[in-house]
């Protein structure tokens, strides 16, 4: 390499390399408004907003999830397996809600330290499999 | 063999090469397409949990890795204009933008698609979301950028930085859905691990993968000759075709 391209690569790799410490300062800074939910353990702790609406994800709690009242209310805890948050939502859930399916809801923790959704998302996970292999493993699994 | 490259940067050589190589690439892109579709729409099962719809996988992960692969490809383009001044890494370069443009658009459409009936919503401002359409902003402010300047070459040169520039973006995409909390799930294949995904679903998702990647390389070689007619359109060689 010529050394007028020697100086042009050095400049280029210092230029990537300078946008890439801006940029990862710039996140770090931002980190908690990228995180797109709390954890349970997280609102119990204080560290979520009390005034404004902010999302908190976990696992629902297998034989929490009830219809009290009117029945267009459902209630479930939410758990991220230290800490559990019962959640009340009124409204459409998605189909991947169930018990044990990880979900992010949307709202505002009430007085008696309730969180009260007014959207409820399901997180899907990355595994892909047929629906026999599924019932195989939760039969080893009993 | 650094002959053979360096002819092959040769816009002339190129054109005549890559002339050749189209019919095979139709070829290519043809059976993988049909064979990927095929294993994936009928003979791969339905998954346990999300049933008919995750099929939209076979179309939306492809299309996702190759506004990444298409991104990295056009700065690694970007520094070998801008070490070497190279003709043919320019027309490489904005040959590439509106196909990665498309893929990606195609990844957050698809992705969007899945997004209503699996999370219950078509867009949330989470971290892998968020950094994807950046990347679309990318490619659009390349193109842009490229068309502003009326002299060719100077537009390549900030083109260049621009694309080197933007390349950060790429690790945040892939490390965003591990660096922060996100609606959207974490990496199925693209992980040291075992990939968690049935073999069954695996081979024809990276069936389409491959059928995607010789697309791209089909839809360069088409772009990248239009490109070298545009602007050798007053050499010798040209008329002599």
């Amino acid at each position: 390499m010529t050394p007028a391209r020697k100086k042009r690569l050095g400049l280029i790799l210092l230029m990537v390399a300078g946008v890439a410490t801006g940029v990862g300062f710039a996140l770090k800074s931002l980190d908690q408004n990228i995180m797109f939910f709390f954890t349970p353990t997280e609102v119990v702790g204080g560290k979520a907003p009390a005034d404004k609406l902010f999302r908190m994800g976990g696992m629902v709690v297998a034989g929490t999830v009830k219809r009290p009242g009117d029945g267009l209310t459902v209630q479930f805890d939410l758990t991220d397996n230290e800490q559990n948050v019962t959640v009340k939502f009124a409204g459409i859930l998605p189909d991947l809600f169930r018990e044990g399916q990880g979900i992010i809801a949307n709202g505002k923790l009430n007085q008696s330290g309730e969180f009260v959704a007014e959207e409820v998302l399901a997180k899907h996970d990355e595994t892909y499999m047929p629906p026999e292999l599924a019932g195989m493993q939760s039969k080893t699994e009993n | 063999m650094f002959l053979w490259f360096h002819k092959l940067g040769s816009p002339p050589h190129f054109y005549r090469i890559a002339g050749k190589w189209i019919p095979w690439l139709n070829w290519m892109f043809l059976v993988l397409l049909v064979a990927g579709l095929y294993g994936g729409l009928v003979l791969a099962p339905p998954d346990y949990q999300q049933g008919e719809s995750y099929r939209i996988i076979f179309v939306h992960v492809p299309a996702a890795w190759m506004s990444l692969f298409i991104y990295v490809a056009m700065a690694v383009c970007g520094a070998i204009i801008i070490i070497w001044r190279m003709k043919l890494a320019e027309i490489v370069l904005i040959s590439s933008a509106p196909i990665g443009a498309s893929f990606t658009f195609l990844a957050l459409v698809t992705g969007s698609l899945w997004g209503k009936p699996m999370w219950g919503t078509y867009w949330v401002w989470d971290a892998r979301l968020t950094s994807e359409l950046i990347l679309l902003f990318l490619y659009l402010g390349v193109i842009g950028l490229h068309n502003a300047i009326d002299d060719k070459r100077t537009a390549a040169r900030a083109v260049a930085i621009l694309a080197l520039v933007g390349v950060v973006n790429i690790p945040i995409i892939h490390y965003s859905v591990e660096w922060w909390h996100s609606l959207h799930q974490g990496a199925t294949v693209t992980k040291f691990d075992k990939p968690s995904i049935h073999w069954s679903m695996l081979l024809p998702l990276l069936l389409m993968a491959l059928a995607f990647q010789v697309y791209y390389v089909l839809a360069l070689f088409h772009r990248c000759r239009a490109e070298i007619l545009r602007r050798e359109r007053n050499s010798k060689w040209i008329e002599e075709l």
